[in-house]
């Protein structure tokens, strides 16, 4: 169980940098979706197949289908000239990826790591029939209130895909 | 688990996806064989008797040609693009149960590759993801016409998923899980699912056809009006390869339908017939095996239904299709499961 979970992370990290390394945005997004699928597999083995399974249908199965509609209409990464970034641009990424690297040692320095009590874990929490209940009973406000703004994003979406010239808005 | 479970698992799981290949390629002569009939033509009879071997003379020849990539394609891309379109249709059947539990030796053998919780949901993931290798495809080939046919083809099935999840929840309102197992052995004996659900399986059946990309929804690849589509710039056996996973997802679709909808391998008198067995380890055994060959009667019924649909039905217009999916079908299932949920709710007060 242990090898498996270091070689899904590994993965995982190495899907995550080719991500951002891939000079081609279409090899990006490939490598984005198998982050999904790697991130998917962690859910699995922590014994979370419903989060598992929406993961995949969600991000993977349709976030991602957007993003490479977005990418392959743009036709971005084929002119060379896009993919040249200046000095002057470098040396700005490199100091701000630097100072955030020193924030995150400063406040994950004296952070606790929380441990986990072998013997009253319930190893059925992720089930779908758990989560479920949970969600409806105890976090019922919070996951109406998610679903209304849903809502309110959608029919914003459709109202600003809608705006044309001497039309009128709703 | 144990060494022979394990054992057992693979050489299942190797003999579903050999039925499923092997229904595939024969679903390509059948395909030919009723287009004849329905056209009162005689169909493929040269390769064997009765044309059997024709699938095979197919594959030959689709392996032997010249495996062409255009010059400015994206190489890689362009030979993942059919792999991803054939893995995932070939993965979606894991969940499928092809028949009950049979007793060999005291041990009891499920006919299913893998149980889990979360069945149907694993199924519409796996469908959602087939987008992939027609977009990737038809982006790789590095032709404007690949590119609108792949775009084309990626719109139409996301634009049906909706509809397909839709009515898919209906179902599950009434099962109350998501285990397609369950869902199975809910539906004892004539206790089927389409008795209660006529409306989602129709909005299932239409959203089926054109996940599948079949007549009347094959706008992806209608080579007549249009350019062929994704798979324009594809030769040889990449494009046998997308042809294949298209009928492997009819397969699919077939087998999915049959255990939502269809009672899976449940037949009527089922119960009579094991009563009526005096041994019950033998009475199970044989319910199971007649219900293995009910669950792929149903199935291959299914796949002649699409093909017959194919031959009647003239194909749609996009516009007509993008009409059909998101303002009819989608307010349809969403009336299916409010209706649903009111039957639900009315059963529980009147019983």
């Amino acid at each position: 169980m242990e090898n498996l979970f270091y070689f899904l992370a590994s993965l995982t990290l190495l899907c995550a940098l080719m991500v951002v390394i891939s000079k081609n945005p279409v090899h990006s997004i490939i490598f984005l979706v198998i982050t999904f699928f790697t991130i998917s597999g962690h859910y699995i083995l922590l014994n979370a197949q419903f989060l598992a399974a929406v993961n995949i249908i969600v991000y993977a199965g349709a976030i991602m289908v957007l993003f490479l509609f977005v990418i392959m209409f743009l036709n971005m990464g084929k002119n060379e000239r896009d993919l040249k970034t200046s000095a002057l641009t470098k040396i700005t990424g490199t100091i701000a990826g630097g100072l955030l690297f020193v924030v995150m040692i400063a406040a994950l320095k004296d952070a606790h790591v929380g441990t986990y009590d072998a013997e009253n874990f319930n190893s059925q929490i992720g089930m779908v029939e758990n989560l479920g209940k949970v969600l409806y009973t105890k976090y019922l406000l919070p996951f109406e209130l998610a679903s209304v703004l849903f809502l309110v994003a959608m029919v914003g979406a459709v109202m600003l895909g809608k705006k044309e010239t001497g039309e009128r808005h709703f | 688990m144990e060494s022979v479970d394990l054992i057992y698992k693979a050489i299942y799981i190797l003999v579903i996806f050999g039925i499923t290949l092997l229904i595939a390629t024969y679903s390509t002569y059948f395909e030919r064989k009723i287009a004849a009939f329905i056209q009162d033509r005689v169909g493929p009879n040269r390769a064997g008797p009765a044309g059997l071997l024709q699938p095979l003379a197919d594959a030959g020849k689709l392996f032997f040609k010249e495996d062409f990539i255009p010059t400015k394609a994206n190489k890689a891309l362009f030979i993942i693009g059919p792999g991803i379109a054939m893995l995932v249709a070939t993965m979606s059947s894991a969940v499928i149960p092809f028949g009950d539990m049979l007793i060999v030796g005291g041990r009891e053998i499920w006919l299913q590759a893998i149980e889990v919780n979360i069945g149907v949901l694993y199924v519409f993931g796996v469908v959602s993801l087939g987008v992939y290798g027609l977009m990737i495809g038809g982006w790789a080939s590095n032709n404007k016409f690949s590119l609108l046919g792949a775009i084309r083809a990626a719109s139409q099935n996301i634009s049906y998923e909706l509809a397909m999840g839709l009515s898919l929840i209906a179902v599950l309102m009434m099962t109350g899980s998501l285990s397609l197992r369950e869902i199975a052995e809910q539906q004892q004996g004539f206790n089927w699912n389409i008795w209660y659900q006529p409306l989602g399986f129709l909005i299932f059946l239409v959203c089926a056809f054109a996940e599948c990309n079949r007549t009347p929804f094959d706008l992806p690849e209608s080579e007549a009006e249009l350019i062929g589509g994704y798979h324009t710039e594809y030769g040889s056996m990449k494009l046998g390869m997308y042809l294949f996973a298209e009928y492997i997802n009819i397969f699919v679709a077939s087998a999915v339908m049959s255990t939502l909808y269809f009672g899976a391998y449940n037949f009527p008198f089922m119960e009579n017939l094991r009563a009526a067995i005096s041994d019950p380890v033998l009475a199970n055994n044989v319910v199971t095996i007649l219900g293995v060959i009910v669950m792929f009667a149903k199935i291959f019924a299914f796949i002649f239904f699409f093909m017959w649909v194919r031959w009647t039905l003239p194909r749609f217009r996009y516009d007509q299709l993008m009409k059909l999916g998101w303002q009819i079908l989608i307010p349809l299932a969403i009336l299916n499961v409010v209706l649903t949920g009111g039957a639900i709710l009315l059963k529980d007060y009147l019983f």
